[in-house]
């Protein structure tokens, strides 16, 4: 029956995991260090609307995004409720569309220029006047490959 | 002697570690959306000439003020649309098998209506008080319209519809030969342009 009890007796001990934690820290300091995160803070609502007959926009750096909508919550005081346009990381105005323009065309390499798509990420509660405006001032400065960026889904998820 | 039983591992903080990374991953990850409808917007000309084209070529779809929709001056729903633009497109009212005429149409040869689908225009006008929401869903279903056509008349040349083409196109690993699906493709494109005006 001794035989049974001898149980610590040649044991190789557990492992010792009290440095576990520092491991995973390291992990996660090295994600959070080397992870970018999306490049534009959105200040608007942007729920896209739905379509199916969609095409993928393939080269993501040849993409110039408008954002369109209402002003979040947390900007309602200051921008109102209107639609207004976002341009990287702040409201703009209509006739700020062809400096950002010009800008991200100077920023891309001059063989892959007239390759470059604008997308036009709005707001499905947005009117269209304000499309049109992106749209007019686009065909200005000769902006003209644009792809109105949807979320896939049947249109009647449009209607509500 | 018996076996020396090996010690097991502490596996306690192991589910510390899957939720610490899994947050991780919630916070961080952003579903992108990065496909929409693609669309060319016409070039500004200076002197632009007046193109005559005639009044049964054009399609007219206006979306007023309050979403509804006026197909030809007649309010019709989001739903009939695509079934009339086909309808509309796939007409090959021309005469003759030559410039005018199509000899791929199934339409119904109707002589008020279009001529053939590469004289065929789609004109889309909005107002300022149109929802986007309402814009893209029709603008969907025109798309459709010319996707359904180029899908049928893919079927009767080459035995398989325009989107498995396009699905073959781009995938890497597609076997086949992408030269000649190219030119299968630019036909189908010929027989059946998208001609979409926006009109402000």
């Amino acid at each position: 029956m001794s035989k049974f009890n001898k149980k610590n007796k040649g044991e190789i001990p557990a492992v010792n995991t009290a440095s576990l934690p520092d491991i995973v820290f390291m992990l996660l300091f090295f994600f959070m260090v080397a992870t970018v995160m999306r490049d534009n803070e959105l200040k608007i609502n942007n729920q896209l609307p739905a379509a199916d007959q969609v095409e993928k926009l393939d080269k993501k750096d040849l993409v110039m995004y408008i954002y369109a909508g209402k002003p979040n919550s947390g900007y309602q005081a200051q921008y109102g409720t209107e639609a207004r346009i976002q341009l990287n990381d702040k409201f703009s105005e209509v006739s700020d569309i062809p400096a950002f323009i010009y800008a991200e065309r100077e920023s891309k390499r001059e063989e892959v220029r007239p390759f470059l798509t604008t997308a036009l990420k709005v707001d499905k509660e947005t009117n269209m006047g304000i499309v049109g405006d992106i749209k007019q001032e686009l065909r200005k400065v000769n902006a003209l490959k644009i792809n109105y960026t949807t979320r896939i889904g049947d249109v009647s998820l449009n209607q509500n | 002697m018996a076996r020396r039983s090996s010690p097991e591992v502490n596996a306690g903080s192991m589910a510390d570690i899957a939720f610490l990374l899994l947050i991780f991953f919630l916070v961080t990850t952003t579903i992108e959306t990065d496909s929409g409808i693609s669309r060319k917007l016409p070039p500004i000309e200076e002197d632009q000439e007046d193109v005559i084209i005639k009044q049964r070529n054009i399609f007219t779809v206006l979306l007023n003020g309050k979403d509804q929709i006026l197909v030809e001056d007649e309010l019709m729903v989001l739903e009939d649309i695509r079934a009339a633009a086909i309808e509309f497109l796939d007409n090959g009212g021309g005469e003759g098998n030559g410039e005018d005429g199509c000899d791929y149409c199934k339409g119904d040869r109707d002589p008020s209506s279009s001529d053939n689908p590469d004289k065929a225009i789609i004109s889309l006008k909005n107002e300022r008080e149109t929802s986007y929401a309402a814009y893209i869903s029709v603008q969907n279903e025109l798309v459709a319209a010319y996707t359904h056509l180029r899908n049928v008349r893919a079927e009767d040349l080459y035995g398989e519809s325009y989107e498995e083409m396009m699905k073959n196109y781009k995938d890497v690993n597609w076997p086949g030969n992408k030269t000649t699906l190219k030119e299968k493709i630019n036909r189908l494109r010929k027989e059946y342009p998208q001609k979409l005006s926006e009109v402000q």
